[in-house]
């Protein structure tokens, strides 16, 4: 299996449309995978030119509290009468660039240091896994908790989106390192050894490429982990009030009295419900990203 | 930090350092090393300072928050690990049949969302519409509590909800990992060797697949309950449990830093004796791993 993960990757990686083309192909295919490449970039649109297209009046009428769905308000409004939809599409924007960057700091972190593990090994090796069992071990949301409010001040998108890959590095540097301690073993590495190329050639110009598969994927749960970790610290009220965050509005909406208030409802479930889809769309898409690096996956040959 | 707090809330300087200094078993002006091996003496000796929410010691409110924490989450730690590896062993014998593509897409989608999404739909159908589980509170307040089985059964009833959030969210991976699990295991010559000997299947099942399918599970089971403790901030709020995870949401917007700590302090032991324990059963489970 690893040999065709390997082989696939490199041919990914080696380019050309052709390429693009067939994993596109296999994404188009399969319909639950394409549904969830399909909510990606609907959000993504959304958090691009949304806040552009939608304005947010920000006036509070304190006569249209609650209003359910109609022409005039899509989802609805909130407790002081703004509208729902509007919020949800202001928030979108926040929320995906947290987890964007978010994503792509843990990512990093997790490569650099799952990489170094692996191919360094002895000592390196048992220090920084001792060092990412203590970061599995510790409950990472409390933690997160403790560490946004002893900071007293507003975070900026980069600061939240760092706590959050120093706190969630560890689940995917241990995958990493056992892949690289794997593909360490493979013939092709060995050959290159062999051959005398210098540890940078085997680093860069083998090991890497051959990583990539595995590096997206990390990406995609990395950025699952970041919408719900951040979504979830505004929700509990660790973080400084904004009326347009998804987390902001269900904690406002369950403070109103939503549980047992059906008029709150659509304030509540709507950013609920965005959470939910996008969730599932980027899992879905990784579904894809299996099929497309590892061919033994797919439905149909 | 919290005389900071209080100074913000229009307390002079000196009377902020007094009330802190009544609240924690350390001296908030000494260098920060000094409390931190005075925080440490206060905790081996029970005392963790006053919660700036409730005025009472966090040892006493945390003495009354585990119970019911404790009681939640190895009810939904059991539940959810057995089913989930019953399932997975299932769904692995069935591989590639429409059940197993439907239960994997929805394990891997569950396992994506956030517990109190969870929390609150199930809130808003089983409990606010069908009326079928109480809405909130650990036990029905008209009945007198004591070991009656009108009692124990309410207990049960209450945490109905609750648990059925947690199991949703966890159950995902336990399937997922005993499917990928068992399926490398049905491919071992041990296994084709029992069935050649015409052993009876449902023998090569338990003690011949399942045994050795379900041992690495027991490696992440003290991961997942340190996920579940994250996952008990957000249950126990809705549900109105008096849990540490109630508590710890409840101290997060008043920043309650005593009561933080606590919890979290509460919560890490947890998670690490748990750990341990995990380990020890690992040991005796898998002989070849025994020490000595």
């Amino acid at each position: 299996m690893a040999q065709s993960i390997s082989q696939n990757a490199e041919r990914l990686v080696a380019g050309g449309i052709q390429d693009l083309k067939a994993s596109f192909k296999i994404i188009w295919r399969n319909r639950v995978s394409f549904s969830g490449l399909i909510i990606i970039l609907v959000f993504t649109l959304m958090a691009a030119v949304g806040p552009e297209l939608v304005p947010y009046d920000r006036m509070p009428r304190v006569l249209d509290r609650y209003l359910p769905p109609s022409r005039e308000h899509v989802l609805g409004t909130d407790y002081a009468g703004r509208d729902t939809f509007a919020q949800i599409v202001h928030g979108s924007r926040e929320v995906l660039i947290v987890a964007f960057l978010a994503a792509v700091l843990t990512t990093t972190i997790s490569i650099v240091i799952g990489i170094s593990s692996g191919f360094l090994g002895g000592k390196t090796d048992t220090a920084l896994m001792t060092c990412a069992d203590i970061f599995l071990v510790i409950p990472s949301f409390p933690l997160l908790l403790i560490i946004v409010t002893s900071i007293p001040r507003v975070l900026s998108a980069l600061e939240i989106a760092f706590i959050l890959s120093v706190v969630g590095w560890a689940s995917l540097a241990r995958p990493i390192r056992t892949r690289v301690l794997s593909l360490k073993e493979e013939e092709f590495i060995e050959s290159a050894r062999c051959l005398g190329l210098s540890k940078v050639h085997i680093l860069f110009k083998e090991l890497f490429p051959n990583l990539l598969p595995y590096i997206a994927m990390s990406l995609v749960l990395a950025i699952v982990g970041a919408i719900y970790s951040q979504v979830s610290l505004y929700f509990i009220g660790a973080m400084p009030y904004t009326s347009t965050n998804w987390g902001i509005m269900i904690q406002t909406a369950i403070n109103d009295g939503a549980l047992i208030n059906p008029k709150v409802w659509p304030y509540l479930l709507s950013p609920m419900m965005c959470l939910v889809i996008i969730q599932t769309g980027f899992i879905l898409f990784l579904h894809s990203l299996e099929e497309i690096f590892n061919p033994r996956l797919r439905s149909e040959a | 930090m919290m005389i900071m707090q209080l100074i913000m809330q229009g307390y002079d300087p000196e009377d902020a350092a007094r009330r802190v200094a009544g609240m924690v078993p350390f001296v908030p002006t000494d260098p920060v090393h000094i409390q931190y091996i005075n925080f440490l003496k206060g905790f081996l000796s029970g005392d963790l300072g006053k919660s700036i929410l409730y005025a009472q010691p966090i040892t006493m409110i945390l003495v009354y928050a585990i119970p019911w924490t404790a009681f939640l989450v190895s009810l939904s730690l059991v539940i959810s690990f057995s089913l989930g590896v019953l399932l997975g062993m299932f769904m692995a014998y069935r591989r590639g049949g429409i059940l197993d593509r439907i239960f994997s897409l929805a394990a891997s989608v569950t396992r994506a969302l956030p517990p109190y999404v969870v929390g609150v739909i199930l809130v808003l159908t089983l409990a606010f519409q069908a009326k079928w589980f109480p809405l909130m509170g650990p036990y029905d307040s008209r009945i007198p509590p004591g070991f009656t089985l009108e009692f124990i059964s309410s207990l049960f009833y209450h945490a109905t909800l609750p648990v059925l959030a947690y199991v949703i969210t966890t159950i995902g991976s336990w399937i997922l990992q005993m499917k990928s699990s068992t399926v490398s295991v049905l491919g071992e010559y041990y296994v084709t060797a029992a069935e050649a000997r015409g052993l009876p299947e449902r023998r090569i099942v338990t003690s011949y697949v399942g045994r050795n399918a379900v041992l690495p599970l027991f490696a992440s089971l003290a991961i997942s309950i340190g996920f579940i403790f994250g996952g008990s901030t957000f249950i126990e709020n809705i549900y109105s449990y008096p849990g540490i995870g109630r508590y710890l949401a409840a101290s997060v917007p008043a920043r309650d830093y005593t009561m933080m700590m606590g919890c979290f302090l509460v919560t890490t032991v947890a998670v690490v004796l748990s750990n341990f324990l995990a380990d020890l059963l690992y040991s005796r489970l898998d002989p070849r791993i025994r020490l000595g």
